[in-house]
Order: C-alpha cells, then sequence, then structure tokens
C-alpha cells in the first residue's frame, strides 16, 4: 500500500549501493551517494521516508508536527534533500535475507525478489530495550515508542490518561509531547537510581561541551513540573497488574508500595540497536558494556565483519539522530571510495566535516549511558514468575532451571525450551535470556551470549519462496 | 585426568556410546570441543525412519526401532516422540514400480517393516494430501522425536552413571603412551587405554591422528520451519521421485527438509543458505500440499554433519589398538543413534557385536 | 483508551473490526485503527491463550498480529486500513 504517487520503479537486478532503512542514516548517505553517481537503491519497510524519529514527516499537519519539538523539524530537511536524489527509493520493502555474498532476498509489497549489490548499508537503526517485568504482556502495556507512533502518525493519543515509566530520554520528550497535546499524565515514574547521578558525574564534564542537549533535558523538567506533572523519582519493583488488561501498576518509591490505577502504561528502557538482519548475514558482534548492548564489529567507517557490508546510525550503537546523519554520510563516502569513484584522498577530504560533527555529538553520550544505565538486576529479571519469550511463554524461573540444568549459553536454553522460537525469532528476549544466563552463572554476555541469527528475518509464505528461482530444479 | 574409555564428541553418538558403556560399569569421559548437541544431533530434522534404509543398515535399524518404542526405560524420558509412521508417496505409475520394487526387496532380505498401500489407505492416513497420489510405501512404526531433547536425556542419563562430561574442550592432540591414549586439550590431559571417535563432522580428523583415513565430507543439510498451525498431518512424508521430509512437529510447526546443501564455513562454523535449492524445496511441498501456499516460514538453518562416499556411517574398530569409531551418519543417524551406542559398548567391551556391522568397517576407503 | 486528536479526517475508509463497522481515517494502520476504535486485544497466545495487545508498533514484537481478509499471522502495525477490509482478533495459530 505505497503511500507516494509516483510511478512504479523496475527493480533491477543488481546494484552498486543497497541501503536499508529509511531513516537519517539512510536518508543522508543516499543522497551524498547519489550526488556522486553511485548507482543506488534505497529499501525500507515502511510507506515513507523518515525511519522512526522523524516517521509521518511528510504527511503530518503542522500543528501536530508543532507539538513534537524542534528536533523532529530537524528531519524535514533531511527528507526533503533526499528527495532531491535520484536513488531507486523502494518503500513497503521488506528485507529477508542478507548473505555474506551481499545477495539480498526482499518482499515488494508480497512479491518476493532478490537482488545483490557491492556494497551494503546497513540503516536499520534501533529498537527499545524489551526489560520483561511483571505483568510486561497486559494489553495496554506497550513501550514509550509505540505511543510516539501513535501520535506522529496517526495523531493518537491516551484518552483517560497514561502511567509513563522507565528510564531514558525518550521517557521525558514523550511526557513533555504528551503534555503539549493534552494528554493527562497520571505518573511519570522513574526508575533511574539515584546511585547513577554519581555514576555519571565523572562524565558530566565531557557532556558540557554538548551542553544544548542537556539544556533542553532541563527545559523538558521545568515545563512538566510547572504542569503540575507528578514524577516520582527512584522508583523500583515496578509490575503491572491486570485480568486480561492492565488496570494498575505498582511499584516502590522511597519505602513504600505504591500503586497507580491505570489502563495504560508506556514503558522505555533505553534503545539498543536493530541487529536482526545483520546478524542472519553473519556479522560480528561485541558487547558495549557502557551501552549495555552489542554493537558491531566495525572499523571507522561502518565497514563490519564482512566485507562490502556496512553499519552506520543506530544500528552500529546508540547516537542519537544527528551523530545517525554525519554516519550515514561517511559510509556513503566509504561505499563510493570501493566502488572506486573516489579516491582515498577525496573520500578523507570530504569526511572531515562530518566526523567533527558527529565527534562533538558524541560529546554527550557517555555522560547519558552512565546516568540512564539500567541496574543489572533489572536486566536479570529478578521475579520467576515473569514472562521473559512474550511468544512462547518462556518464564524467568524455566530459564535459571535450564541454565541449572547445564545449559549454560543462550542457544542451548533456547533449544531446550523453545524461547525464542516464537514469531518474533528472539527479537524481545535475546537481551533478558543472555543477562538471566550470564546472572545464574551461564556464558557470560560479553562473551556471546544472542541467539544465532538466521535468515528469513520476516517471515516469507512458502508460495513466495516456491516463486524465485523458477529455473532451479533438484 | 583417566578413565577406562575417552569418547571425542558430545552428540548423540557419543553420548549413547558412553550410556551403554556406563550400564556396563566403564568409567567414561565425553571431550566436547563446542556444547552438547551444538552441531547436527541437536538440530537434525528428529526423523525416526527405518524406511528407505540402505539394506546394510536395515538390522541396525529395526533393533533401533524397537529401542526407540521402549526409549524412557532407557533414559528416563520419552523424548516426545510420536510414531504415526513415516511414507513415501508415489505420484504416478512410475513412482508406484519403484516403490513395489523397493517393498520386494525389503522382504527378500527377511524384513516386514516396510509395507505398500494403495490410494484408499494413503488417503485415509494423510488426508491432506493433494488429490492426484496413486498410493505409497508405509513403515507404521516409524515416526519422529525432538533431536535435542532426546540428547539432553541421554546426557543426563550417562552423567548419572557417573560419565564425565566436558564441554567447550577441544581435543588438540592425541598421542600413545604404552596401552593408553592421551588426548591433549587447553583443559589438560585426559588418558584412557580406549578412544572413541564420535566427531562427526570433525571425525576424518581423528581419524588421521590415529592412523586411519577416511574420507569425511563435512556438509550441512538445510531446513525451514514454519509458524505454529492447526493439527493436519500425522504420518511423515517423503516422496518416491523427489528430495523431500516433511512433517508437523509437536507444537503444530511444519519441519522440511530435503537434503539440499547450505554453503558450508566449517572454520567458522558459518553457513549460508542456498535459496534456490530451498525454492525448489517449497516447490516440492506445494506440489504436494498445494493448499500450504500461505504458510509462513520463520526460519532456515543448516547443522554441521559427516558424510561419507557411499552414505554409509563407519561403525567399525581402528587399524590403531584401543581405537574405535562411530561416525560419518550422513544425515540419517538420529534414528540408529541409540543401537550404534550398544554396539560400541559390544564392539569394545565384547570384542564382538550382535548386529552385522562389516559393511560400516574403516578400512572400506 | 485512545482517542483521536483529529475528529474530523479528510478521508476515511470503511473497515469491520471482529464484525463490527467503523469508519476510520485513510492511511491508519490496523493495529491503530483497532486501537482508536476500543479494542483491547489483537489476538491471544497459542500457549495458554492469553490476551495480548500491541506492544511496540514498529513491527519487532509480533503481538500483533491479527487475521486479515482472511489471512491470519498479519502484524497489524505493519499494514494500511482499506475500503472494507475485514479485521479479526487471531486466536491462537493462523488456520490454514
Amino acid at each position: 500500500m505505497p503511500a507516494c504517487d509516483g510511478p512504479t520503479i523496475v527493480v533491477k537486478d543488481h546494484y552498486q549501493l543497497v541501503i536499508i532503512g529509511a531513516g537519517p542514516t539512510g536518508l543522508s548517505a543516499a543522497r551524498v551517494a547519489a550526488d556522486h553517481g553511485v548507482d543506488v537503491a534505497l529499501l525500507d519497510e515502511q510507506s515513507a521516508p523518515g525511519g522512526q524519529i522523524y516517521r509521518a514527516m511528510e504527511s503530518i499537519p503542522p500543528a501536530r508536527a508543532g507539538l513534537l519539538g524542534d528536533e523532529y523539524q530537524h528531519g524535514r530537511k533531511i527528507v526533503s534533500s533526499f528527495r532531491q536524489c535520484n536513488v531507486d527509493y523502494l518503500s513497503d520493502t521488506q528485507v529477508w535475507s542478507l548473505n555474506s555474498k551481499r545477495e539480498i532476498g526482499l518482499l515488494q509489497g508480497d512479491e518476493p525478489l532478490m537482488i545483490s549489490a557491492d556494497q551494503v548499508l546497513l540503516a536499520s537503526g534501533a529498537m527499545e530495550r524489551p526489560v520483561p517485568f511483571p505483568g510486561w504482556t497486559l494489553p495496554g502495556v506497550m513501550n514509550a515508542g509505540a505511543g510516539q507512533i501513535l501520535f506522529k502518525s496517526h495523531g493518537i493519543v491516551p484518552n483517560d490518561g497514561v502511567v509513563l515509566a522507565g528510564s531514558g530520554p525518550l521517557l521525558l520528550l514523550l511526557a513533555w509531547q504528551y503534555m503539549h497535546a493534552g494528554v493527562k499524565i497520571k505518573a511519570l515514574l522513574d526508575l533511574t537510581p539515584m546511585r547513577n547521578h554519581l555514576r555519571a558525574l565523572p562524565r558530566l564534564p565531557r557532556a558540557l561541551m554538548a551542553r544544548h542537549y542537556l539544556a533542553k533535558g532541563l527545559v523538558y523538567k521545568k515545563d512538566l513540573k510547572r504542569a503540575g506533572i507528578s514524577t516520582l523519582h527512584n522508583v523500583s519493583d515496578l509490575h503491572a497488574t491486570g485480568n486480561d488488561h492492565i488496570a494498575s501498576v505498582s511499584f516502590r518509591h522511597r519505602g513504600r508500595q505504591r500503586s497507580i490505577e491505570t489502563e495504560l502504561l508506556l514503558v522505555h528502557f533505553g534503545l539498543i540497536p536493530n541487529a536482526h538482519l545483520s546478524r542472519a548475514a553473519g556479522c560480528e558482534y561485541q558487547w558495549d558494556r557502557s551501552q549495555q548492548c552489542w554493537r558491531p564489529e566495525l572499523d571507522d567507517w561502518g565497514g563490519s565483519s564482512i566485507d562490502g557490508i556496512l553499519i552506520a546510525g543506530d544500528g552500529a550503537g546508540i547516537g542519537g539522530a544527528r551523530t545517525a546523519e554525519h554516519a550515514g554520510r561517511l559510509s556513503a563516502l566509504q561505499a563510493t571510495y570501493a566502488l572506486g569513484i573516489i579516491d582515498k584522498y577525496e573520500r578523507d577530504q570530504l569526511s572531515r566535516d562530518d566526523r567533527k560533527w558527529m565527534h562533538d555529538d558524541l560529546h554527550i553520550r557517555p555522560f547519558l549511558e552512565s546516568f540512564f544505565h539500567i541496574p543489572r538486576k533489572l536486566l536479570g529479571v529478578p521475579d520467576d514468575g515473569t514472562i521473559v519469550c512474550r511468544c512462547e511463554e518462556v518464564t524467568a524461573g524455566e530459564i535459571r532451571m535450564a541454565v541449572a540444568d547445564g545449559h549454560s549459553d543462550s542457544n542451548q536454553v533456547k533449544f531446550l525450551t523453545r524461547c525464542g522460537m516464537g514469531p518474533c525469532q528472539g527479537r524481545q528476549c535475546a537481551e533478558a535470556v543472555a543477562h538471566i544466563v550470564a546472572a545464574a552463572g551461564g556464558e557470560k554476555v560479553a562473551q556471546g551470549g544472542h541467539y544465532r541469527g538466521r535468515p528469513p528475518v520476516a517471515p516469507l509464505t512458502l508460495g513466495q519462496l516456491a516463486s524465485l528461482y523458477p529455473e532451479e530444479t533438484e | 585426568m583417566k578413565a577406562d574409555v575417552l569418547i571425542i564428541g558430545g552428540g548423540l553418538i557419543g553420548f549413547s556410546a558412553a550410556l551403554q558403556l556406563a550400564m556396563r560399569g566403564s568409567r567414561c569421559i565425553v571431550l566436547e570441543k563446542d556444547s552438547a548437541g551444538r552441531h547436527a544431533s541437536g538440530v537434525n530434522a528428529g526423523g525416526l525412519r527405518q524406511l528407505n534404509r540402505h539394506p546394510a543398515e536395515i538390522p541396525l535399524s529395526v533393533a533401533a526401532a524397537e529401542m526407540w518404542h521402549n526409549i524412557d526405560t532407557l533414559v528416563d524420558s520419552d523424548c516426545d516422540t510420536r510414531f504415526p509412521g513415516q511414507i513415501r508417496v508415489a505420484e504416478n505409475a512410475a513412482d508406484m514400480l519403484l516403490l513395489e520394487e523397493r517393498a520386494a526387496m525389503v522382504r527378500s532380505l527377511g524384513f516386514q517393516h516396510e509395507e505398500i498401500i494403495g490410494r484408499d489407505e494413503l488417503y485415509r492416513l494423510a488426508p491432506a494430501l493433494s488429490p492426484h497420489c496413486v498410493g505409497g510405501l508405509i513403515s507404521r512404526k516409524d515416526g519422529y522425536g525432538r533431536p535435542f531433547h532426546t540428547l539432553d536425556a541421554f546426557r543426563h542419563k550417562a552423567c548419572s552413571l557417573g560419565v564425565e562430561f566436558h564441554s567447550s574442550t577441544r581435543v588438540d592432540e592425541l598421542e600413545r603412551s604404552g596401552t593408553e591414549w592421551s588426548a591433549i586439550t587447553a583443559k589438560g590431559e585426559f588418558r584412557a587405554p580406549v578412544l572413541v571417535n564420535c566427531a562427526g563432522a570433525w571425525a576424518g580428523r581423528i581419524a588421521s591422528a590415529v592412523g586411519d583415513s577416511a574420507p569425511v565430507k563435512p556438509g550441512a543439510p538445510m531446513l525451514m520451519i514454519s509458524e505454529r498451525l492447526p493439527h493436519f498431518m500425522d504420518p511423515v512424508i517423503g516422496a518416491a521421485s523427489r528430495k523431500l521430509s516433511f512433517k508437523q512437529m509437536q507444537n503444530g510447526t511444519l519441519l522440511i527438509g530435503g537434503a539440499h546443501m547450505a554453503e558450508l564455513n566449517l572454520e567458522h562454523q558459518t553457513t549460508d543458505m542456498n535459496w534456490a535449492k530451498l525454492a525448489v524445496s517449497a516447490r516440492t511441498v506445494m506440489a504436494l500440499f498445494p493448499q500450504l501456499k500461505n504458510v509462513r516460514i520463520v526460519r532456515t538453518w543448516a547443522g554441521i554433519e559427516a558424510f561419507m562416499p557411499d552414505n554409509l556411517p563407519v561403525i567399525s574398530s581402528s587399524t590403531s589398538p584401543g581405537v574405535y569409531h562411530a561416525f560419518g551418519f550422513s544425515a540419517h543417524g538420529y534414528q540408529l543413534s541409540p543401537v550404534v551406542g550398544k554396539i560400541m559398548s559390544q564392539l569394545i567391551l565384547d570384542g564382538k557385536t550382535d548386529l552385522p556391522i562389516e559393511a560400516f568397517s574403516i578400512e572400506r576407503f | 483508551m485512545f482517542k483521536r486528536l483529529d475528529e474530523n479526517p479528510a478521508a476515511t475508509v470503511t473497515v469491520t473490526i471482529d464484525g463490527v463497522q467503523f469508519n476510520v481515517p485513510a492511511g491508519e494502520t490496523v493495529a491503530a485503527a483497532v486501537l482508536a476504535s476500543g479494542f483491547g486485544h489483537t489476538r491471544t497466545t497459542v500457549v495458554s491463550d492469553a490476551p495480548r495487545a500491541p506492544f511496540c508498533l514498529m513491527g519487532v514484537c509480533y503481538e500483533c498480529l491479527m487475521v486479515i481478509d482472511g489471512k491470519p499471522n498479519q502484524r497489524a502495525c505493519r499494514e494500511l486500513v482499506n475500503d472494507g477490509m475485514k479485521i479479526e482478533c487471531q486466536h491462537a495459530t493462523g488456520r490454514l
């Protein structure tokens, strides 16, 4: 169901550069590569460009855009710049496979196709860190990002009030956006532990070099306070309770058990790279202790462990939207150089500004990572009855039992319990399982600790698969 | 660390041998370079098949089937086995002729487990099949289990009988000193008078290290699995003249194989799927089950298996003293694994076996 | 649970959700339309028949699986509403 009215693109078998993801990284990269005459295809699963952060940029009514703040508006420039360049933009296109030979399986709507590329840039961005807690699978419990998607794309907001809970800048941003839209925020439960203030202190001086960012955060907080929105700090023991739907959220605050009635709870525990496709392709990953997530092994230009596959933006490590733009351009320049279109000197010259700006943008990160560090206890899902694998309903207790039984890594736990074998193929449980396994004495998270990636990374029907390679026989 | 028997390879064959040896009082140590069942043993299609075996394997397979039907007395677990039968489907007269010849051959060897069925019986057992099929060859007591859970049960039982298991312990070197073999690993030296090579795709290297030669070819047969579906298929389905292994698992997912190979990088233990061949597999499924057009494949994978040039395993003593081999099951070892363990224990402890294993000698190469 | 800020959208389409007819803004995803129309859940689980509703709305949680125009296991957050679309809560597995 494409939103744009352009002529149907005839997809080629092969491109010099295929970019996957039309967020700030992919859009900026496409522009740069196209400007150098590279033959580019940009693939994206959504109907319109913008990715997550600049979602609905081309269709959002101005009044709603105004409620979202300046950072959102910045995306307008990126999207319109992209629209001026000459690339094959394939929207509504799902990628289901990528291999080390840079062969790409895609679904254009319902039609399967195989294409290949000399260079591939993965710009799939981030997803919210899934942190299981008791009751998190109840209807009415959603990610803060889900609230943003409803708001940005459709102008849909909570009707009967909402409780926001978790830790991270996005939570604060959403609270501020909701406040401006007149949404009743029953409470903002900040699960950031008090000790994180101390933890982050040594990183404050560097963060001050990006003080506009800090200042913005303080403004949001001030606005929320002035609007009388109740923010509780140092909250712990988050529970959602209800039968078929959430009816209340309970928690611990200042030593007391408390509870708030609510039919909607939006949670946020930071962002992690979207790694599903790159892992299925076989890219190597390593654990980043500061970001508390796995990041691909990359060189200075975003080159991954697989020749010709680059990763940039939040998919490479959480750096935010501005960093993503710069990183996209750097990787595009690298791809352009690898294609022999520019030489090393030109690549280095052309990249200088983006490198500098990216370096500046990243000043804030160590501070944010420390300040919003999620407590290990929470990541380790202490309550045995909490569902960890949402799809197959495997609990933390069952996982711990599997480890006690000798299954000391995520993959063995998965084989035994079916954790990670459901429709989402481990996207929502991989992190938690790795943390639980490590805490139970199994394989350390930094030593691997993640499910093996396998294609297809989006479901393909037998009929769709059967229609590929019609010439091939047994 | 000393024992009576050192077993290299922590898969189904290794643990089956360890179990049977331990049941007869041997002290065994199993050395596995990765984790238990990490390779072929943990990720195969789980077929419990006597049907369509090479004549040399038939006696072993029939004996194994007996063990499978009583598996929980052996390993305290039913391994989630089901026995709805396996059918090779005939789509036309030529297929039927092929199957009839096969059935006659098996009967002539004195075995009754492969039975020709006509159209009516075929559709009674597998109503979901496309209506063009004409009959089949069935082994009624065949079925399927869950490989990883099977391995887990064998491991637990073996360890409860005193078997020592070391994972993440790769054998780097093998040395003989006097009457003992010494396996040198990063975790230390393990010694025993008897060494058993159950190292699957890596068994060729172990064989060379003890002075034997075996043309093991590692391969990675591809499998694909669907979303869960309501139950509609009991028996496991193969086809007389197509490459197909099709079953609906206990949890409703469809597991589809076809002996097509992925591209394997043995050193990194990684595989790249061959989508062209998977497309052929999908077309095969569609030919027999057109109504499955919209069923979604959620995952593909390929485990690392050992293939022998004649598709028969090596089950034999070595030319070197104190060494025994059990490897090379060429993608059909799961069903044989319980009996292979028993055979190894007899070979090692008694010097002879109840079942004939001459066809599996390592010296045939 | 949810409301639409714009109560008079420029273009609407008619869909049914579990048999009930709704006029929803064109361009909405099925998941958004289902939530904004007051439905609390999209499916019940395979393992325990527990009700579930969208969690991420960006295609990575697979909680929003619904039967759309007779096809099961469709991610409602990835489908846009169409005139005449039949949307149903999915119970456990897909049907054949």
